[in-house]
């Protein structure tokens, strides 16, 4: 590795040309020093980082209009009808197809049987109950402890608790729906620009660090009088002060020059939603595309390195002005259209949710990340919680990978999973993420076989 | 059956008179003994977090911010607070919530409640008021007085906050917000003590005795003379407690307490997410869900306080309260004026009777765009008999319900299909009778007589009770057994966090004494308040005690 020479040119004299009509980027020189020669690491030898995501809709596909099958896994995806707008993206995707959910004669509890099996590795018992961790944030706890911000989740439907990431039934996370709110926590004060040449560690931090540290005194002495139940509960609690320290420490130092990060402006007076919006398809999908910019660039910031995004949620509640039925009572009601095979005012919705996956594949490829997108380093989950919405089945939910992960995977291919568990997938992510378990989920949900046709 | 009573000969009938009228008032069964569960630590609501705040620092404090997502246990959130914790997002957030409320302290009007710190421009730190603003605000928190070790913590975060930033006010702030992130304000733990009146036995000490009578009643923390009635230990007499009983049942604040309980009964925290089409709804809008929450709330308040009526009658009444607003979706006449209510009452004809037929319930357990039998038949179930609705079975097949040729006009004949199907009558037999009775109103809870030009039927049956309209359903409820049931059992669970089904001895108690009541929920709630059951506790658990804190240290 070398180190490039920095020239004397300004910080806004980012040089946008072609070549061979090819888009080219040249980094803005004093950024540019500190990357390698490939431009996939910093110059002081760290790699860029690989961030990971969820992005989730609800009702997947219509079986059929989802994707054009294959009887192997093979290079080459070809989207059909429903998610057609992700044609223009599937190089960077992996579709994963045919994989199952076996609940072991458990309830199929409707649109929550397959996001909690696939998100946790175990299907519930009973209603409502989140049997484990979301493999998410077992990613966050390996690669989110150095950030700002260990996690950051938003959910476009206006509902906090369309969020589909928990360490159990008690502890599942609330998303940030207003853009406003979201907006003054990922660029407000808090917010240290790394490209500032100056920094000054905020004496209020340090402030911060002491009432926290005040709060952590009071550990043995609450603790000392209540039972093994509580114990566990109250260990959350105090384990999420240390997460609030971690991220204090973080601001506390000057963050590394970044040439992918600038400070966006604060979402205009049209797109200050939160509170207000609802499940209006067209309002959600405004939302989300308000989000979807916020929260890349905070990626790309470094402020978090896991994300999690709920377009729709569970059981679809999605819904069209004037219409009487929501996309959840049409995938039930709707006749199917013989001469189509499908339900077409279910199929609208299910391709407006694709709509704005592209979109959101869209705004992180405009951001430049080294010598490519900040879609080279991140590593996107996108899934449902139904394979075939109509009669609830949890057998083949589509799911996809996008991004190519820092370069550990590759990417563009069609896998048929035939019929092995969904778990497979949130293994593979979890391996590709530096997590070190061997195996993941319970009962006929465990495996300890990874996806390793798209591995590197 | 005939009795016979012997009299003994020196026993005239007037004394016997006498000695039985005695008997009627204080005769009446007395307690069972009961275990208590053991001690638990619930987290702060909502609502109880923003009363407190309200209590200790005045009204004008904005409480802004997401609080983590409420789970509901046993049909509660009260219930569900025994279990949650507090996530590393949710806590950023009360970390917010805490330097926002402490900075509006400091800079507004709610500067007098830090007195004696009052002054402002200080750079210099004073102890002296310091120690004295942490002990009372602290004991208001913490809902007991704080320990020396906690003071001193809390003063020095106070000094060093001072002098890092010269300013003496930022200090106090970071102080008063290192209290409102501490686990001793945002949990709830019982605390026991050796019980002195029996050996070998525990009790919760005096102030979480106070703690959870004044949730109970008021749903804040205890007041003043709660507080010194538990620091004097005299809370831990019959008589005490008791008095103190009365007292808080007979405060404007026992209102809020049976609001809260209802609301989350009720499940109105899901009106934060409601949503109406505006187009098939347009008089449906913000006003009209504000109102229609309040409007039942002031229809229980009335009808169980203010009236002290029988509680069955909720689902009978036609008594209620009206705004303008509420009028338009109603589509009744309301003489006042834009904001203000009014006492109404439905005509004897009119099918809307009782809670049930408001629109706080019609609405919510809807569609957006329409109505649904089913979830409002499942909402009567789960929130108003404590009857659980089956899970529904794996891989269900909705396919069978397609049929192109025979589209269905009324949500009877869509539901014809699921509770023909065996794979769906499970469920669909036990909702969808009762919610088909409230068909006449739509999605918004408006009446109409047809759905896409068909009459609507409203017959159905609950538990072999047959009828054939809203009217006959709200009898139903009325003399259903599970009815009065449910709601001993939810009031118990919403105050103690815990579930009556296996302590049956004391539910029977309980249902004894409040059908002797008349069904009265104030006596009910006194009486919950006032006995020693409500308050008992056995042994924590504490295995792993020793490892817990070896690891710590």
């Amino acid at each position: 590795m070398s180190i490039r020479s920095a020239r004397n040119l300004s910080r806004r004299s980012l040089l946008r040309g072609t070549a061979a009509g090819s888009a080219v980027t040249v980094g803005l020189p004093f950024l540019e020093c500190m990357l390698n020669d490939s431009g996939t690491a910093l110059a002081a030898g760290a790699p860029l980082p690989v961030r990971f995501g969820t992005w989730f809709w609800g009702l997947g596909h219509t079986p059929g209009h989802g994707v054009e099958e294959k009887a192997a896994t093979s290079p080459g995806i070809n989207f059909l009808g429903e998610p057609d707008s992700l044609n223009r993206h599937k190089d960077v995707i992996n579709f994963l197809g045919k994989f199952n959910m076996p609940l072991d004669g458990r309830s199929n509890y409707p649109h929550e049987s397959g996001w909690i099996a696939s998100r946790t590795g175990s299907a519930p018992d009973k209603d409502k109950e989140i049997p484990a961790t979301t493999f998410d944030l077992l990613i966050a706890d390996k690669i989110g402890n150095n950030t700002r911000l260990k996690t950051i989740d938003i959910s476009c439907t206006n509902n906090p608790n369309d969020s589909y990431s928990a360490r159990g039934t008690y502890t599942r996370t609330a998303a940030e729906i207003s853009p406003t709110s979201l907006y003054m926590r990922l660029f407000g004060s808090d917010f240290v620009d790394p490209n500032k040449a100056d920094f000054t560690p905020d004496p209020r931090v340090l402030v911060r660090q002491s009432v926290l540290s005040a709060v952590k005194e009071e550990r043995q002495q609450f603790m000392k009088d209540v039972g093994a139940t509580d114990r566990t509960q109250l260990d959350e609690y105090f384990t999420s002060i240390r997460e609030i320290e971690n991220q204090l420490e973080v601001q506390l130092q000057k963050p590394a020059p970044n040439e992918a990060c600038h400070v966006i402006p604060a979402p205009e007076v049209g797109d200050l939603v939160g509170g207000t919006a609802g499940v209006e398809i067209k309002q959600v999908q405004s939302t989300h595309e308000t989000f979807a910019r916020m929260l890349a660039m905070a990626v790309a910031c470094n402020q978090s390195h896991v994300f999690n995004v709920t377009f729709s949620n569970s059981g679809s509640s999605l819904r069209k002005v004037g219409e009487s039925l929501t996309h959840h009572s049409l995938s039930h009601e709707e006749r199917v259209d013989p001469e189509l095979g499908l339900q077409p005012q279910t199929s609208w919705f299910n391709t407006r949710s694709m709509d704005s996956l592209a979109t959101f594949i869209d705004v992180f490829a405009s951001i430049k990340e080294g010598d490519g997108t900040l879609l080279d380093n991140v590593l996107i989950v996108a899934g449902s919680e139904t394979g075939d919405a109509r009669t609830h089945s949890i057998d083949e939910v589509p799911f996809m990978t996008i991004g190519r992960a820092g370069g550990r995977i590759k990417t563009g291919l069609y896998v048929n999973g035939n019929g092995s568990p969904t778990t497979r997938v949130g293994l593979t992510a979890m391996q590709i993420m530096g997590v070190s378990n061997d195996s993941w989920g319970t009962r006929s949900l465990e495996t300890s076989k990874v996806i390793s046709d798209i591995l590197v | 059956m005939s009795v016979s009573i012997f009299l003994p000969p020196k026993i005239s009938m007037l004394t016997m008179i006498g000695a039985c009228l005695i008997c009627l008032s204080a005769c009446e069964p007395s307690e069972p003994i009961t275990e208590g569960p053991p001690p638990d630590v619930r987290r702060l609501t909502e609502d109880q977090y923003r009363n407190i705040i309200s209590d200790v620092f005045g009204a004008s404090i904005v409480v802004g911010g997401r609080f983590d997502t409420p789970v509901r246990t046993e049909g509660l959130q009260a219930v569900g607070a025994r279990n949650a914790t507090v996530t590393a997002a949710a806590l950023s957030q009360y970390d917010e919530m805490a330097r926002s409320i402490s900075r509006q302290v400091m800079s507004g009007p709610s500067r007098q409640f830090m007195a004696p710190c009052a002054a402002t421009g200080q750079v210099e730190f004073d102890e002296h008021c310091t120690t004295q603003l942490v002990t009372k605000i602290g004991r208001l928190l913490f809902r007991r007085p704080m320990t020396d070790r906690e003071i001193s913590d809390r003063v020095g975060v106070v000094r060093e906050t001072t002098q890092r930033l010269n300013d003496f006010s930022e200090g106090l702030s970071t102080g008063l917000a290192s209290l409102l992130v501490s686990p001793q304000f945002l949990f709830v733990a019982d605390v026991v003590e050796d019980d002195p009146n029996e050996s070998n036995a525990l009790r919760l000490n005096a102030f979480s005795k106070a703690t959870r009578l004044s949730f109970f009643l008021w749903n804040r923390s205890p007041d003043k003379r709660l507080l010194e009635a538990a620091e004097s230990g005299e809370l831990h007499s019959e008589d005490s407690l008791e008095s103190h009983v009365e007292r808080m049942m007979a405060s404007p604040l026992l209102k809020a307490g049976v609001r809260a309980f209802f609301t989350d009964l009720l499940e109105f925290s899901e009106f934060d997410f409601l949503e109406k089409d505006s187009l098939i709804y347009p008089a449906f809008g913000a006003g009209a869900v504000r109102d229609a929450q309040e409007q039942t709330l002031r229809t229980i308040t009335d009808h169980v306080i203010t009236k002290n009526r029988d509680y069955r009658d909720l689902f009978t009444t036609r008594d209620t309260f009206m705004t303008s607003t509420l009028g338009m979706v109603y589509r009744v006449q309301v003489k006042a004026r834009p904001g203000t209510w009014e006492p109404y009452q439905f005509a004897s004809d009119d099918p809307r009777i009782g809670i049930q037929g408001h629109l706080s319930f019609l609405a919510l357990n809807s569609h957006p765009g329409r109505s649904s039998p089913t979830l409002r038949g499942k909402a009567i179930r789960n929130m108003l008999l404590c009857q659980q609705v089956p899970d529904p079975p794996p891989d269900v097949d909705f396919s069978g319900f397609n049929d192109p040729n025979s589209p269905s006009k009324t949500a009877r004949e869509r539901l014809t299909a699921h509770s023909t199907s065996a794979a769906c009558a499970g469920c669909h037999r036990i909702t969808d009778p009762i919610g088909l009775a409230l068909e006449k109103f739509d999605g918004a809870g408006q009446f109409r007589q047809t759905e896409n030009d068909a009459l609507i039927d409203t017959s159905g049956d609950l538990d072999g009770i047959a009828y054939t309209d809203s009217a006959g359903l709200g009898l139903a409820l009325h003399d259903n057994p599970a009815t009065t049931k449910c709601l001993i059992n939810r009031l118990y669970a919403y105050g103690s966090g815990n579930n009556l089904s296996s302590r049956n001895e004391w539910m029977a108690y309980l249902e004894d004494r409040f059908s002797a009541d008349g069904y009265r929920i104030m006596s009910l709630m006194k009486r919950i308040s006032a006995s020693k059951t409500f308050y008992a506790v056995s042994a924590p658990d504490m295995s792993g005690q020793t490892i817990e804190t070896a690891a710590v240290q």
